[in-house]
């Protein structure tokens, strides 16, 4: 499929098709509002519910309710009257809601009146000696895998890290007949005792029963090691053994896979290139962008929803795909009746301050040391980038021009989050004051001939051509 | 359906990624990086890392987690940066 | 007491070039500069070490230019030596490439003007028909016709450069203080004291090279120096098998492989949009130039705005009220590097500027002309 946008302009044009653009197209299409949904992946779903129509797994059991509820949410925003293209990569977006799209090798500048960016998130790095090591990969991968092709592991294979999404895989493989020979719960002793005043949300949230069934369905059948302090990969030229320790003793398991997690943190390249505000998150240690109870953020007309608010999970994220579709309808018609969704959206977000602190990741699994890789494009370690703070490197930016971190393909988007977070330790500053990549369109790669092939003009050309 | 990787055919499952069908293939599928030639293969699966480089088609650097696979289509893997005219 | 012999303003290539050659003359320097986000063209740069057509208009520029590409070996040289870091000069030649006949007219007269004007011997730019020019650039596109190219051309990893730059005051025993914007400059005695939030620095002298802020440095030390800066943008491609051997003034591929397209001159001053049409006529050029490069991915874009003093040519000064006070600003800070680390840094340490070398560079052309027509620029 790739179809171009049919139009040039349009009154809401959503960016990403996961739970919340599903929803806010759904619902924006509903209001007879002239909407665009555009996604990056072959179908919708996002990741949460990714091949939502087209996995091989076809069993409600084997994946689990949660994921099948995307379907009646897919087909709704398919029936709404949304124009939607997928393997459509947005590539540019700025304050004057131009949106820069590629589809099939073309690309084509379309403008919107309002903007939702549902772009979700992406698993937070885990930058662990050997992290780039072919065999190792993030648990999100083999969950793509698994609900894409029907893939599990059948080699030696050691789950790592934290997190809900690490319990759920795990139940996910076990239930398709794959192989787990070890987890390792990477999830710090003292979190438990500091998540205890945010345990009543959790434990009256939908999360908790189903959060505990499952890992009594995993433990049953795999042996788990709790309190894992430090973790390496080795190998040569590919992954051969996990090394860890916990309750002081190091341990060696041999692995030829091994799945990565510690949580998921907003995709922001799409939404800090258009120059929408971000602040740290003390909690969930990562950027969010700053915006209102609507999700409309610091750039007139583009608002965020989704994981990409912050991280929520998927109920929260159709939820707020609502109310930031809501508030697209009321600007555009104010006398529309469009219904008031924050109860729903105050449930669904119930017992994430339990999960945020109760998973979130020990400082050594996010901030590495020595010859640790830390911008796998550039093939950068955390020791390169303390010598950049000893030579005057105050930021991310001054430490691109010195070492190049960020500028390869994959943009700062899995060394980002470890740069800030080294140098703001290395410097004795908050990541707040430390800053981010100043990140610039394309927020994708797309070829040259896509960027040759836009419009023109006389006064362009003059700018550039000069004798 | 069937694709081939550095010309031998391998079997593909319509609705898989060019990325899913490499690995399930069995066959030494690791790329080399542009920046040292270290061996890699897909980290991510979700279009991030960009370690899923591949040449599909005679086009290279392309993300193979987010194509499709079809019928036919010559895979070749990544050796370093990318080749003049590919 | 005084802290510094001499305190530098801005931590730019300009800066950290007169920096790094005061350190290396023993002086105890202190470079101020601002933070991680500042408006700083040694970020954004096409990284040329370039001569040809600079000095239309003014043929002192011409043979500083030369004498600073030529110098620039030196330069590399002793970085290599102190920081272990290969900056990668490569001078072997620079084309400026035409696409189509008129532009090929039009070149050849600019060369014809040059020639003109300064000593053709110490130029040699000149013009090649596009048989000669695909002897030496073999993939270049069927509407390429011809272009101009100068032997001294050349270019640099100019990120490196200033990373080796740092490095190496670094073990001069310079200090670099970022995070300190300056905000006042008064004389005292026989010092400078340079006020900032962060406190004062004391120095014998003082070195403004703070790029287009110089125009509201300078006044507070009896200097001026008229800008009128303008945007660029770039745009650059993935990594790709060596196949440029030669740069172009538009387009040069780097040590790692990478593919620098430039680049735009526009009075837009927000370095924080972009044009998109501009990166559209760029990328067009790009493609019909090389077309190969035409399935290149893209990888980043950006704007940068140009340190341009209001004539296009360098400003080398010293107060006459606040003796030991200097500005220095230009265009082409990586062209011009090799001159600020021997030469310039040479004169702030004696205390004089070389009448013979850069007295031509004086802010009081501004008060004489009614602005110069120039091309510092290529």
């Amino acid at each position: 499929m790739s179809a171009v946008p049919k139009h040039e302009n349009y009154d809401v044009v959503v960016i990403g098709a996961g739970p919340a653009g599903l929803a806010a197209a759904e619902m924006t299409a509903g209001f007879a509002l002239s909407t665009l949904l555009l996604d990056e992946n072959a179908g919708p779903g996002g990741q949460v519910w990714r091949a939502i129509n087209s996995t091989p797994v076809k069993s409600e059991a084997l994946l689990g309710s949660d994921y099948w509820s995307g379907a009646e949410i897919a087909k709704a925003a398919r029936d709404s009257g949304a124009e939607i293209i997928h393997r459509a990569t947005v590539w540019s977006l700025d304050r004057n809601l131009e949106i820069g799209v590629s589809v099939g090798g073309g690309s084509a500048f379309i403008k919107a009146k309002r903007v939702i960016i549902a772009t979700g998130a992406q698993e937070r790095p885990f930058p662990i000696p050997g992290w780039t090591l072919p065999g190792v990969m993030t648990a999100g991968a083999a969950q793509t895998m698994l609900k894409s092709s029907g893939l599990v592991p059948d080699c030696p294979t050691v789950l790592a890290g934290q997190g809900p999404l690490l319990w759920l895989l795990a139940a996910q493989i076990l239930r398709l007949g794959g192989r787990i020979d070890h987890i390792l719960d990477t999830t710090p002793r003292a979190n438990y005792i500091a998540a205890l005043p945010h345990a009543f949300a959790f434990f009256t949230s939908p999360y908790f029963g189903k959060g505990l069934a499952m890992m009594r369905e995993v433990r049953a059948k795999v042996r788990v090691t709790s309190g894992v302090t430090e973790l390496a990969a080795s190998g040569n030229g590919k992954l051969e053994s996990v090394t860890y320790v916990a309750g002081g003793k190091r341990e060696t398991l041999p692995a030829e896979l091994l799945l990565l997690h510690q949580g998921v943190v907003p995709n922001v390249n799409l939404a800090m290139a258009a120059g929408v505000e971000h602040r740290w998150n003390e909690l969930q240690l990562c950027w969010t962008p700053v915006l209102d109870a609507f999700g409309n953020s610091s750039i007139a007309g583009i608002a965020i929803a989704g994981d990409g608010a912050g991280i929520g999970g998927a109920q929260a994220a159709v939820w707020r795909g609502r109310a930031a579709a809501g508030s697209a309808i009321k600007a555009a018609r104010s006398n529309a009746k469009v219904s008031d969704v924050s109860p729903q959206l105050r449930r669904a977000e119930r017992g994430r301050a339990f999960l945020d602190v109760l998973f979130q990741p020990a400082k050594q699994f996010r901030i590495p040391q020595g010859d640790t890789i830390v911008c796998r494009c550039e093939e950068i370690t955390a020791k390169d980038v303390l010598d950049s703070v000893a030579i005057g490197a105050t930021g991310p930016n001054q430490l691109k021009a010195y070492r190049r971190t960020g500028m390869g393909p994959c943009q700062g988007r899995l060394c980002g989050l470890t740069v800030t977070e080294l140098m703001a330790e290395a410097r004795g500053k908050t990541p707040q004051e430390i800053g981010y990549y100043r990140l610039r369109a394309p927020v994708k790669p797309i070829m040259l001939s896509e960027l040759a092939s836009l419009p023109k003009n006389d006064e362009a050309t003059k700018a550039v051509v000069r004798g | 359906m069937t694709i081939h990787v550095e010309g031998h055919p391998i079997t593909a499952r319509e609705g898989d990624t060019v990325s899913a069908a490499l690995l399930a293939s069995g066959l030494d599928v690791r790329r080399a990086t542009a920046v040292s030639g270290a061996k890699r293969l897909p980290y991510c699966m979700m279009g991030v890392c960009f370690d899923c480089l591949v040449t599909i088609d005679g086009v290279g650097n392309r993300q193979g987690c987010l194509v499709p696979v079809a019928e036919g289509m010559q895979i070749d893997i990544q050796k370093g940066k990318r080749e003049i005219g590919k | 007491m005084k802290d510094y012999d001499v305190a530098v303003v801005g931590g730019g290539l300009l800066g950290s070039a007169i920096a790094w050659g005061l350190g290396r003359l023993g002086q105890r320097v202190a470079v101020l500069d601002e933070g991680d986000i500042a408006k700083r063209a040694s970020r954004a740069n096409f990284a040329l070490v370039w001569v040809q057509s600079k000095g239309l208009g003014m043929p002192a520029y011409t043979g500083w230019t030369v004498r600073g590409s030529k110098a620039w070996p030196k330069l590399a040289e002793e970085l290599k030596a102190q920081t272990g870091l290969d900056v990668v000069l490569q001078q072997n030649g620079g084309f400026h490439l035409t696409l189509g006949e008129a532009e090929y007219e039009q070149r050849t007269q600019l060369v014809a003007r040059m020639h003109n004007q300064v000593g053709a011997a110490d130029y040699q730019m000149e013009m090649l028909s596009v048989t000669e020019v695909k002897k030496m650039l073999p993939l270049i596109g069927p509407e390429v016709s011809g272009g101009s190219f100068c032997p001294y051309d050349g270019h640099v990893n100019s990120l490196r450069t200033f990373r080796a730059l740092h490095a190496g005051m670094k073990q001069f025993g310079v200090d670099y203080l970022p995070e300190r914007a300056v905000s006042a400059i008064a004389r005292d005695g026989d010092e400078f004291r340079l006020t900032s939030a962060q406190g004062e620095i004391r120095a014998a002298k003082v070195v403004l090279a703070a790029g287009n802020a110089n125009q509201t440095l300078a006044p507070m030390v009896g200097l001026s120096a008229p800008m009128g800066p303008t945007r660029g943008q770039i745009v650059v491609t993935e990594r790709t098998m060596p196949f440029l051997p030669h740069p172009l003034t538009t387009i040069r591929q780097t040590d790692e492989g990478t593919v620098m397209i430039g680049d735009s001159k526009e009075d837009e001053l927000d370095d924080r949009v972009q044009n998109h049409p501009i990166n559209a006529v760029m990328s067009d050029r790009a493609q019909r130039t090389f077309p190969h490069l035409a399935r290149l991915n893209v990888v980043r874009s950006w704007s940068g705005i140009r340190v341009m003093p209001k004539d296009g040519f360098p400003i080398y000064e010293q107060s006459q009220t606040h003796p030991g006070a200097f500005v220095a600003c230009c265009h082409s800070g990586v062209t011009l590097a090799a001159n600020h680390a021997f030469e310039i840094a040479r004169m702030v340490k004696e205390g004089a500027l070389d009448e013979e070398l850069v007295g031509a560079f004086t802010a009081k052309r501004f008060e004489t002309a009614a602005g110069v027509g120039g091309s510092g620029y290529y």
